[in-house]
């Protein structure tokens, strides 16, 4: 199979290039997307599939994912886009009571599987109140929708073409500051990378270091920096799926070394570190060597002048990971 | 002072293509929906009004191109939606309601926070982020505000229950204000407008919900986003009248006509400005990729708020070209000292990234992005 160099929004555009072409049901429709999109993940494909397939919605959230559920329902592919995360909310009713307890309140008789959400993800340098949320806490505290975030281009294509082809309503959210910065060959053709599995990208013996999307990236420098001036060998785990979340790779890797620290941008208090520290120790509350380590964004609305202070960087994670081996 | 006039000749944004060339005293009649009367046919122009409208629109006008070229010398980051164009639709509001009267608006927002009374200085200092900015630099382009005005909102729409509720406020207080709710044209497919309409109309509320149509909502034009194009009817059982928004007194009596409405407790009122902005959506957008450079052009030759104004007066002597340049060469240098503040003042202090979050009193502990670093939170 050939690969092609691919950044972050290409290799969305490969997977719904794919999925278009092999599903005469798959519909792509939001704000914005029939020109290619506000960050270009849809470029070329009203042209490639039809102007009934690629299309845009008005500027009303409740009613694009409302739409997207009532297509689900019928039988159509709907792939809706959300034009930033932060700008979920008016669709929140209909993601939380509707699509995510569709199947259930029907016995089985209905549910709007084929239905995708995706939406651009996290801080971006400059973005602000509204154009940087990390808002995955608030959907992992609902049963029934499941909730997807990549860290790269191979993993976005798989990753996406999973939570497409899962029966159940899915949210993805794409890191919009790698969009152009994340570069990988990619394959061409499609490919799934399970959901509900974590991966380790690196195995370590001392700190397990969890995280997802950008942060991964953070954490392996932080990796890279506790090896060479601590000669602390950490394991690193990149999450991909919150919810239904990988609870088994992670303690086992926890039962291994005793130590987790997790990152997220999002605000601290009732991040979905929180969920998986709580989960951790009961698990493998013998096994730990030192309290588990939360390193997020500050309980704030993100900042505008302040974001580079406000970021869980490196230099965090490494003050973390420090005061857990003396412990 | 000058009278003008009505006539019933109808303009480039009503879909016809012939504009009243002539800077005659003529301005133009709206368009009425469940309203037996509209606008009066006559208005009133004094020479210091002239000069005051014409002041602020152009304070406005070179606020933003300051700002457009400070945002490209990436002394001004982030978001940033630029107003030039619009500003008879913020001068023409302000000049027919009270400064205790309610304002707000989305985030296209920094000719009303000038117009409400924030000055140029905390205005671009906001923009810049620094400590001396309206929002004391928290807030940015799009979180600007001041008494009786409510902002400078970043969700397209959100603003329009909460202009609602204001208006329920005073009604409620009986204190004889009311609240001007604006929205743009891509705002008007959500939702939660259509809920405050309903309210609105239902309790009477004295809110004049004001549209500004600029024909684009970022790139998408109204005829692929709105199955009607009327803005000035989609209220409704709510009356509603379209106006030129380019002609500042066109403006100024229909916001007084709406005013009385609402005052006389006759309930809500919508109105639909017909406006153009010369910039793209935000500093990110060309602006050119959904609509003709030979568009603009047209819009700024024949239709441009501030040339308009200042036609008028010329032509009817009410000033000379002297004192237009005058006022010009002072706005300009306000403008750059303004800009100087806001390119020297200090960012805001570390302290402040944690203030405000809650009202509390004594200050709380904000959690910090690891167990041991907690911040103070001042409110």
């Amino acid at each position: 199979c050939g690969t092609h160099k691919m950044n972050l929004f290409q290799s969305i555009t490969s997977a719904l290039d794919n999925t278009l072409a092999s599903d005469p049901t798959a519909v792509i429709f939001g704000e914005d997307v029939a020109f290619g999109g506000v960050f270009r993940c849809t470029v070329g494909l009203r042209d490639k599939y039809g102007k009934d397939r690629v299309f845009n919605t008005p500027l009303c959230e409740q009613g694009i994912v409302g739409f997207g559920i009532g297509a689900a329902v019928a039988g159509a592919t709907a792939i809706a886009e959300i034009q930033f995360a932060d700008y979920i909310y008016p669709a929140f009713d209909q993601i939380v009571n509707e699509a995510a307890k569709y199947r259930y309140r029907s016995g089985n008789l209905f549910d709007c599987g084929s239905l995708t959400i995706r939406a651009p993800w996290g801080c971006v340098g400059h973005g602000s109140l509204y154009h940087s949320q990390s808002p995955e806490a608030f959907f992992a505290h609902c049963p029934g929708i499941k909730v997807v975030i990549p860290r790269s281009p191979v993993q976005a294509k798989g990753l996406l073409l999973s939570c497409i082809a899962d029966k159940n309503p899915c949210i993805f959210f794409e890191p919009k500051i790698l969009y152009r910065a994340a570069v990988e060959q990619v394959p061409e053709e499609p490919y799934i990378i399970p959901l509900s599995q974590a991966e380790i990208l690196q195995e370590g013996s001392d700190v397990t270091l969890v995280a997802w999307g950008t942060q991964i990236h953070v954490m392996k420098e932080v990796a890279a920096m506790a090896q060479e001036k601590l000669g602390v060998s950490c394991e690193v785990i990149d999450l991909q799926t919150i919810l239904p979340w990988d609870t088994e790779t992670i303690c086992k890797s926890v039962v291994k070394t005793g130590r987790l620290l997790i990152s997220h941008e999002a605000p601290i208090t009732g991040g979905f570190a929180a969920e998986i520290s709580s989960t951790v120790q009961e698990e493998c509350f013998l096994n730990l060597e030192a309290p588990i380590s939360r390193v997020c964004g500050y309980d704030t609305p993100f900042p505008h002048i302040f974001e580079p202070f406000y970021i869980p960087d490196k230099w965090k994670c490494f003050e973390a990971i420090k005061k857990m081996i003396n412990y | 002072s000058s009278v003008v006039s009505q006539s019933d000749s109808c303009c480039f944004f009503s879909g016809c293509s012939r504009r009243p060339t002539s800077p005659s005293n003529t301005i133009l009649k709206c368009d009425l929906h469940r309203l037996e009367e509209g606008p009066p046919l006559k208005a009133e122009l004094t020479r210091d009004q002239g000069l005051q409208y014409y002041r602020t629109m152009q304070t406005v006008r070179r606020m933003e191109l300051k700002a457009d070229q400070l945002y490209k010398q990436k002394i001004i980051r982030g978001f940033c939606h630029l107003y030039d164009g619009q500003e008879a639709c913020a001068a023409g509001i302000e000049a027919s309601i009270n400064p205790t009267d309610h304002l707000i608006t989305a985030y296209r927002a920094h000719g009303y926070t000038y117009t409400r009374g924030v000055s140029i200085k905390e205005i671009l200092a906001e923009l810049t982020g620094r400590k001396g900015g309206v929002a004391k630099g928290k807030g940015g382009s799009m979180h600007m505000y001041a008494p009786h005005f409510y902002g400078g909102n970043g969700i397209v729409g959100a603003q329009v229950p909460l202009g609602a509720g204001i208006a329920l406020a005073c009604q409620y207080q009986g204190n004889n204000q009311l609240c001007v709710t604006l929205y743009g044209d891509g705002a008007a497919n959500q939702g939660q407008l259509f809920e405050s309409f309903n309210m609105a109309a239902l309790w009477k509320l004295p809110c004049i919900f004001i549209c500004e149509n600029n024909k684009y909502g970022m790139g998408t034009s109204v005829e692929r986003a709105s199955a009607s194009i009327d803005y000035y009817k989609r209220g409704d059982f709510i009356p509603g009248i379209r106006v030129d928004g380019m002609d500042v007194l066109c403006v100024r009596e229909a916001t007084k006509f709406a005013a009385d409405h609402c005052r006389s407790g006759k309930g809500p009122i919508v109105m639909e400005l017909q406006t153009y902005r010369y910039h793209g959506h935000s500093m990110s957008d060309p602006g050119v990729s959904y609509r003709t450079r030979e568009e603009i052009q047209e819009v700024r030759t024949k239709s441009d708020p501030i040339s308009m104004l200042k036609e008028r007066m010329l032509s009817n002597n009410m000033a000379s070209v002297e004192e237009f340049k005058e006022i010009d060469v002072d706005i300009r240098k306000q403008v750059e000292e303004a800009a100087q503040f806001a390119t020297s003042d200090p960012e805001p202090p570390l302290e402040d990234l944690c203030n405000h979050i809650f009202y509390n009193n004594p200050p709380l502990e904000v959690r910090g992005t690891n167990p041991w670093s907690k911040l103070k939170s001042v409110s």
